[in-house]
């Protein structure tokens, strides 16, 4: 077996501390080590974007970071926004479109739109598809996903983080 | 698409970095981004025995104009140069090409320095860089060196660069009154890896073209200058018969090669379109 060695951060605003191989990458541990099941690992080689989570305020692949370099990071999964107002408005949005149908892009979907509305007021259809330009949906065509994001968008106040 | 397994240490610094590096022999590679890295290493076309993860060396994360250059190091994100006021002032180029790199989350964690020393003849970087005249700085024990862009990337994944040196950043002539930059890429989908690309920078002195570098990635086994239509736009205003005349000769002095998707044929002539319509780009300047 790997040797492993102690790691400690933040996962959705909780203090995790784990043992991991060196060459474990965030998306195993939050997948299969910790039972974080909102990230996904699909492609493991950066093409597909399911497993998109939140480090340090920025959005990034987990299958292309080993845990072991995230000694002290601030990690957010799409569980970490429960109670979010703008995540919940999201999931609502995705929900009502139906833009989703077998949910394997979802988290990452989620978490790229909510990282374009946290940024930029009223986003166009253009600027919703270049973000979530790096996230594969081999279901819907995108349409419902964008149409969701942008109602979202349109919903918001403009007074809002970053405003 | 697991790693193989290696051994891990961070350096603090720069000159740790290279110690690491200089005492661990070349089994050894430095990991900055990992964007480039990572996926090579679970597909297992690269197995280092050791990552020297250089990540978070502050010494390498600096943006600074001093002495008529802009430095910028090599382990300054992709988002972060982007976002640089300094950078869009002096090398207004790179704003322009950064946002085709791939896709923001990527380009939230990748690398400027990672990118030339991976030195993928599809990448933008080196292009620019090459366009931009500027100057790549390693370390290695012995000291600190210089090699022009221009003479970095002698083919696919190769560089300019010995055994246990380190990319440490780029030094880049500010852009005098005078010169424009333009960038553009064709593919098939936003992020993919170009059909072909090319950065240009062009010296107008009143309207008449000074100096040219016309500067091409994607369209052969590593980046290269088109010099010959760069000087055959020297010393006339850019007119629709300059830039005819340009782009037929930048089809004929490249050595093309084909892709997995696209061929010699389709490469050349795409290319010529590209460089019609980013040097119309400059006339519209006008």
């Amino acid at each position: 077996m790997d040797p492993h060695y102690p790691l400690a951060f933040i996962l959705n605003g909780a203090r995790v501390e784990h043992e991991v191989s060196v060459r474990t990458t965030l998306a195993d541990l939050l997948r299969h080590q910790i039972g974080q099941t909102a990230t996904h690992v699909g492609c493991e080689q950066g093409s597909c974007g399911a497993c998109t989570v939140v480090v340090d305020g920025r959005m990034v692949r987990a299958c292309l970071i080993f845990a072991i370099q995230l000694e002290g990071a601030d990690i957010k999964t799409s569980d970490g926004f429960a109670d979010d107002a703008l995540m919940i408005s999201l999931r609502r949005a995705f929900t009502e479109r139906n833009a989703l149908q077998c949910g394997f892009c979802t988290s990452g979907m989620l978490i790229a739109g909510h990282d374009l509305l946290s940024r930029v007021a009223q986003p166009g259809r253009r600027e919703i598809r270049e973000k979530i330009s790096g996230n594969f949906c081999r279901c819907t065509g995108y349409e419902a996903i964008v149409d969701a994001i942008w109602k979202v968008a349109q919903e918001m106040p403009d007074t809002r983080a970053g405003a | 698409m697991k790693t193989n397994l290696f051994q891990y240490v961070r350096a603090e610094t720069i000159a740790e970095a290279v110690a690491l590096r200089h005492h661990l022999g070349d089994g050894a590679s430095f990991l900055a981004g990992g964007q480039s890295l990572v996926p090579t290493m679970a597909l297992r076309m690269a197995a280092p025995e050791v990552l020297i993860d250089i990540s978070a060396v502050g010494e390498l994360q600096q943006i600074s104009v001093q002495d008529g250059t802009l430095h910028i190091g090599a382990g300054c994100r992709y988002a972060d140069v982007l976002a640089s006021s300094l950078v869009a002032g002096a090398a207004p180029l790179l704003a322009r090409a950064i946002p085709f790199i791939a896709h923001e989350a990527i380009r939230n964690r990748g690398t400027i320095g990672g990118s030339l020393a991976h030195a993928d003849p599809a990448s933008e970087m080196p292009a620019c860089m090459m366009a931009l005249d500027a100057q790549i700085v390693l370390r290695s024990p012995g000291g600190e060196r210089r090699v022009p862009a221009a003479a970095f990337f002698p083919g696919t994944y190769l560089t300019a660069m010995d055994e246990g040196e380190l990319l440490v950043g780029v030094d880049i002539p500010l852009a005098a009154p005078g010169v424009k930059q333009r960038f553009l890429e064709i593919s098939r989908r936003a992020g993919d890896y170009a059909i072909t690309g090319g950065a240009f920078v062009l010296e107008f002195d009143r309207n008449v073209v000074r100096s040219a570098r016309l500067a091409f990635f994607s369209v052969s086994d590593r980046p290269l200058l088109a010099k010959a239509a760069a000087a055959a736009l020297c010393g006339q205003p850019l007119s629709a018969t300059s830039i005819e005349e340009a782009s037929a000769i930048v089809a004929k002095e490249i050595e093309f090669f084909a892709d997995l998707y696209t061929g010699v044929d389709a490469k050349q002539h795409i290319t010529r379109t590209l460089t019609q319509r980013l040097l119309e780009q400059f006339k519209e300047l006008e």
